[in-house]
């Protein structure tokens, strides 16, 4: 081959590797990128005089004459337009206006979508449900259903050839002519007197459990169970695994078993998780009953079998990576063999152990599958230290999936389910980047 | 090599062996004490025979060295002595190895007790991955001293026998990988006398070192000559002619002269010793 051919073919080929590398960048970008973003809002968002209202209610935050005095504010606003609209009905009802049939649909219809951007009037008998009880909590959403106020949603039906299509017709129109037409403007106008939005910072997020299933409150019961499963499972498995791992690197002599042992550990690894999660229902809840049901305990011990493999092929190779030298001074100086083994390889081997038990943390709080038979449920409360040996519990994997296929309202609670997301990701990154931090810490430390 | 070579081969080392069964007459019976005395020891990698019947005593509180050329098995000696030979897989001992009057292949051997006594400085400077404190402190630790004060005190006197001392005082607690060399392979020397062994073994101690370093060490086992019994392995004829007192010279495994060292240098009784150290092979 001549050199120029050569120097080509080397060129295209780093090329095609820097494209593969940008590519993969592009889509993690574009993949993470919405997830932040829109995740990121679930902490961060302009909230209303109605979420301030519902934090004192339900979570005892806020100043409650300051929240009083708002409400005062919003309400004496807000009057106008339920006056306006009352005293059209009273003309309605009593006939005063031309075609008054059509109107009383058309007034509950307006009442109806009033309710859901401003909740209840105060004069109003509480609602059961805390999601009537408030009107819209935060900006964003207030925006849209104040569409819906101005506009209405019909079902245009003209091309018969069509399925129907769903128009928004100015509500404006309805009232044409009447009293009730002043008040679009109006609230056009002093949308933000109405509702008093301002920047926060709910960090509550993450700690609050929730209210009316995610209607309210925050993913507090999430993230409890899942730190729940990851220290479970981090218990079972980092004493099994690494002594596992010393018992293969420095024990076993090679043998028939001994490689079938290591043969059943790889293929552990690949083994689906769906399939753990079988079994974890199958052997620890029917068989070992470890608890009556699914139970966070039923959920760790899975989980071990899961993430044994990493850990326990982490360690090995961690292990069998230190220096032999290492050993030979540590015993030639009279040290025992378990002396050494604690004392000289572990610390040595220490850099590749953590960064497998980091890394199977992150495994274990991001996997769906083993806990859906063995200790995720939908809907439940937060555990106490004790309850999570025979008790369910919530988990980030898992209600992020409930959230988004099962909710009874998945498109009003799109901020509670990209928090999840952002906040699982986060973890995962988080406990990521720890290890890789340290690791280069202590292999810093040892190399001096 | 023929078959019938190798048999030649063989036969020849068993007459060398059965001359050298008399070697132990070397030590003069009224001064010098063996402190390491073997009997017909051999030792097997499988079924290789790397060490053929070897009868030798190592004098105490002397400087032994034991020449050769590669592979002669001058290695699997020295590691027999503290047995880090059972680290290798298929690696066995015939004969008698005795060690103050008890044979150190025996099974009532407890071997981390037999480490205790017998020190060991590798060929390649091989600190812990700690701080300079800890790694001397290590042995100590071992043997159950807990007390700061203590640990110091051993750390101080080993360090400065070893000459390590102004070389360390201020930084006890920097990582042992940050220092050169040198100063790793006297602080492996340290470490090594820190447990205050009977025997210091030296598996060529300074082959991966600089002349400067390496002179410092030789320096070191003369002062240390007289309070140990050393033995030392070297691919250094000088070295050997330099810092022992008695040489014992292998060749493929077989102890083929043992003597003192003026008198192996200057007068070799074997043929196969004048070879070698003429340069001849090896």
């Amino acid at each position: 081959m001549k050199a120029h051919t050569r120097k080509i073919l080397d060129k295209s080929f780093t090329g095609m590797g820097f494209m593969s590398v940008i590519l993969l960048t592009l889509s993690l970008v574009i993949v993470l990128g919405p997830i932040f973003v829109r995740g990121i809002q679930a902490f961060l968002f302009f909230d209303t005089v109605e979420y301030r209202r519902m934090q004192l209610d339900l979570f005892d935050r806020g100043d409650p004459e300051e929240v009083k005095a708002e409400l005062d504010e919003v309400w004496a606003e807000r009057r106008f337009i339920y006056d306006t609209i009352a005293a059209f009905e009273e003309q309605v009802e009593n006939e005063e206006i031309e075609n008054s049939w059509e109107y009383p649909e058309k007034i509950d219809s307006l009442n109806d979508s009033l309710k859901a951007l401003f909740g209840p009037r105060p004069d109003e008998p509480e609602p059961v449900l805390p999601r009537d009880r408030y009107g819209e909590t935060r900006w964003d959403r207030a925006q849209q259903t104040f569409k819906l106020v101005m506009y209405k949603e019909q079902w245009d039906y003209s091309d018969p050839s069509a399925m129907g299509s769903k128009v928004l017709v100015p509500r404006i129109d309805s009232f044409r002519g009447t009293t009730v037409e002043q008040i679009f403007p109006y609230m056009e106008e002093n949308l933000e007197k109405l509702m008093l939005p301002e920047f926060t910072f709910y960090w509550q997020f993450l700690t609050d459990k929730s209210h009316d299933i995610h209607f309210f409150g925050g993913i507090g019961a999430e993230v409890l169970g899942t730190f729940y499963l990851v220290i479970g499972t981090m218990l079972f498995a980092i004493p099994i695994g690494v002594i596992a791992a010393i018992y293969l690197a420095e024990f076993a002599k090679e043998g028939k078993i001994v490689s079938l042992l290591r043969t059943a550990i790889s293929t552990l690894a690949g083994v689906p998780s769906i399939v753990f999660g079988l079994f974890g229902l199958a052997f620890f809840i029917n068989t070992m009953e470890v608890s009556q049901s699914k139970s966070v305990l039923a959920g760790s011990l899975t989980l071990t079998l899961l993430v044994l493999p990493t850990i326990i092929r982490a360690a090995e190779e961690a292990i069998l990576a230190v220096p032999k030298a290492y050993k030979e001074a540590s015993l030639s100086l009279g040290a025992s063999k378990l002396y050494t083994i604690l004392k000289v390889i572990l610390p040595a081997a220490m850099p590749g152990i953590l960064t497998g038990i980091v890394i199977s943390m992150g495994r274990a709080a991001g996997e769906t599958a083993p806990i859906i038979f063995t200790a995720a449920v939908s809907v439940g409360q937060p555990l106490g230290l004790f309850e999570t040996l025979n008790q369910p519990t919530m988990a980030l994997p898992w209600n992020i999936y409930n959230l988004v296929t099962e909710h009874e309202a998945v498109d009003q609670i799109r901020h509670v389910q990209f928090g999840m997301v952002f906040t699982l990701v986060l973890l995962v990154v988080v406990l990521n980047f720890a290890a890789i931090v340290l690791r280069a810490r202590i292999s810093k430390k040892l190399r001096g | 090599m023929s078959q019938t070579d190798a048999k030649n081969v063989r036969v020849s080392k068993m007459q060398l062996s059965k001359d050298s069964i008399h070697q132990k007459k070397i030590l003069n019976p009224e001064t010098e004490k063996g402190h390491v005395i073997s009997e017909d020891f051999s030792v097997f990698y499988g079924n290789t025979e790397a060490i053929v019947k070897a009868n030798l005593s190592m004098p105490a509180k002397k400087v032994t060295a034991i020449i050769g050329p590669s592979g002669c098995g001058k290695s699997t000696v020295l590691r027999a002595i503290n047995r880090m030979n059972d680290l290798i897989p298929g690696c066995y001992a015939k004969g008698k190895l005795i060690f103050d009057d008890e044979d150190i292949y025996s099974q009532y051997t407890d071997v981390v007790l037999l480490r205790k006594r017998i020190g060991m400085v590798f060929q390649k400077p091989n600190p812990f991955p700690k701080s300079i404190f800890d790694n001397i402190a290590f042995g100590p630790r071992l043997c159950g001293i807990r007390r700061k004060s203590d640990l110091q005190e051993v750390f101080e006197k080993s360090c400065r026998q070893a000459a390590l001392w102004d070389e360390v005082k201020d930084r006890l607690e920097d990582n042992a990988l940050g220092l050169s060399g040198g100063q790793q392979q006297r602080l492996c020397l340290a470490r090594a006398l820190a447990v205050d062994p009977e025997i210091l073994l030296m598996d060529e101690p300074t082959s991966a070192l600089d002349p400067r370093a390496t002179s410092k060490i030789e320096d070191l086992i003369r002062e240390l000559r007289g309070t140990y019994t050393i033995i030392i392995v070297t691919h250094n004829m000088q070295q050997a002619a330099r810092v022992s007192d008695y040489t014992a010279f292998f060749y493929e495994g077989v102890l083929i002269e043992f003597a003192p060292t003026s008198e192996l240098f200057t007068n070799p009784r074997e043929k196969k010793t004048e070879e070698y150290i003429t340069g001849r092979f090896g």
